[in-house]
């Protein structure tokens, strides 16, 4: 749906999941369901320790009912989730220290596989594009890289220390093996194997020197092309950064991300969550309780692009928003999630 | 449930109830806190409380913060926002101590560590002279 600069927008509330017994951390859009006829699901996790599967009523419906909850497993938070690119897997990332892989066994959802190794609390997982590979980080301030083997089988390819500090999350590229982490120590670093010695190694750090963030950096996101990531941070900004995505796809591991855009003034308070949608909206969730959504705006320099605030939805939830999460399928759906212990579905469309 | 008129004296009233970790005494008896050091704002949901550990390379800084935060949380509405800060130049690692207290997914990890909230509880149980 192209947006026109003038076009005023509105983000509608069209459905509150309750259910979760604690704050709901975190949200994962299953990437095979929501089209052609499938109805979408989405999973959450809390700190109530478990993870609820969320399925549309119908394709043609806007309402999700909780198709499953996955417990008994963690005892202690779910801190993340995240699907296989084929959506047949779910990992679920927790404070006990480790992560969970699950799969729908008839109606029910059963843990195949259990990772352990980190010394403490896991705090991110994340897929790659083509479901080769799982990376999670940790308290431990460590990265591990995982290999996906048939039979459930998951090897640890590698263990990337180099934070100072806690990571909060990790991203594969969008398009190639490149692993992103951002973390408590203030920078972002990006990971990538070394052809010469098949090593994972640090290729680049983001930090204050080069304009940087200057607190914890909570997430990032990608657009849909991968030249493109947005983090966000408690330093009250967000900021937009660009590759040569030519290089980057070429194989050229040190294709470097140089900072494009600060985004600050428009929140007050901590920015748990940033999401970039395919067709380039970038919404935030912040401890203010409100949702904002920013899109590139027309009135660039030659420097590079610049982006303007499209819509702040105050008291979007009763209480901090620690996820904001498009649906993939572009069907203008964003699914939130709080501190309240809910998540909402929203409705992006223009005022008309 | 408080009401917004009590909520800096009774705010502060019940910070007197927290006991030092290490001393035998509240928290208001060695005026680590002090009732001129709760900022509270109602109409914006925001409380800021800045605390004065007793000495400047006090090991419980972070201890005394999270009893702070656990005991506005089990006190006040869940639409307030807080902010918990060491009284500037008063601990050597203040950044790293204000740092730490204020990540909520760090407190929520250290909340559900047992040794630490039993450690909390106990700084939290009134005793009654």
């Amino acid at each position: 749906m192209p947006l026109l600069e003038e076009e005023a927008l509105k983000l509608s509330e069209v459905q509150r999941l309750e259910g979760h017994t604690d704050r709901v951390w975190g949200l994962a859009w299953n990437p095979a369901t929501g089209a052609d006829g499938v109805p979408a699901i989405l999973a959450s996790c809390s700190g109530d320790k478990t993870v609820r599967i969320w399925q549309q009523r119908s394709p043609s419906s806007i309402s999700f009912d909780c198709k499953a909850v996955l417990e008994d497993r963690h005892d202690r938070t779910v801190r993340s989730c995240a699907w296989s690119p084929s959506g047949k897997q779910l990992a679920t990332a927790s404070f006990d220290a480790t992560t969970a892989i699950w799969e729908e066994n008839g109606s029910d959802f059963e843990c195949v596989s259990t990772l352990e190794g980190h010394e403490n609390e896991v705090k991110s997982v994340s897929w790659n594009a083509s479901g080769s590979l799982l990376a999670t980080c940790s308290r431990d301030k460590c990265v591990w890289i995982w290999e996906v083997l048939p039979g459930n089988e998951f090897d640890c390819v590698s263990v990337l220390t180099g934070h100072t500090q806690d990571v909060k999350m990790v991203q594969w590229h969008p398009t190639v093996d490149v692993l992103f982490s951002c973390s408590y120590d203030n920078t972002i670093k990006v990971w990538a194997e070394d052809g010469d010695s098949d090593d994972w190694r640090c290729v680049q750090t983001l930090s204050e020197s080069n304009s940087g963030h200057t607190s914890t950096v909570w997430a990032l996101s990608f657009n849909v092309t991968g030249d493109n990531m947005v983090t966000c941070s408690d330093d009250l900004t967000i900021k937009v950064w660009g590759v040569d995505i030519i290089r980057l796809q070429s194989g050229d591991i040190n294709a470097s991300w140089c900072h494009l855009c600060t985004m600050s003034g428009y929140h007050d308070r901590t920015i748990f969550s940033v999401h970039w949608s395919r067709e380039g909206i970038i919404a935030t969730g912040a401890a203010d309780d409100a949702i904002r959504l920013f899109g590139e705006s027309e009135d660039h320099s030659a420097d590079g692009p610049s982006y303007k605030l499209l819509l702040k939805k105050e008291k979007a939830h009763a209480m901090d928003i620690n996820s904001v999460q498009w649906s993939p399928t572009g069907n203008m759906l964003l699914a939130s999630a709080s501190d309240d212990g809910t998540i909402k579905i929203w409705k992006l469309e223009s005022m008309q | 449930m408080c009401s917004v008129s009590r909520t800096t004296a009774s705010g502060d009233k019940r910070e007197g109830d927290i006991k030092d970790p290490e001393h035998p005494y509240s928290l208001e008896e060695l005026k680590v806190i002090t009732e001129d050091a709760v900022e509270v704002d109602d109409k914006r949901n925001y409380v800021r409380v800045t605390f004065t550990p007793t000495v400047e390379h006090c090991s419980m800084a972070t201890v005394i913060g999270l009893c702070l935060r656990v005991k506005l949380m089990r006190s006040l509405p869940s639409r307030f926002k807080v902010d918990i800060k060491v009284a500037p130049g008063t601990h050597a690692t203040e950044d790293a101590v204000n740092k730490q207290l204020n990540d909520k997914e760090r407190v929520a990890a250290a909340l559900e560590n047992p040794n630490l909230v039993d450690m909390v509880d106990e700084c939290l149980t009134p005793s009654y002279e």
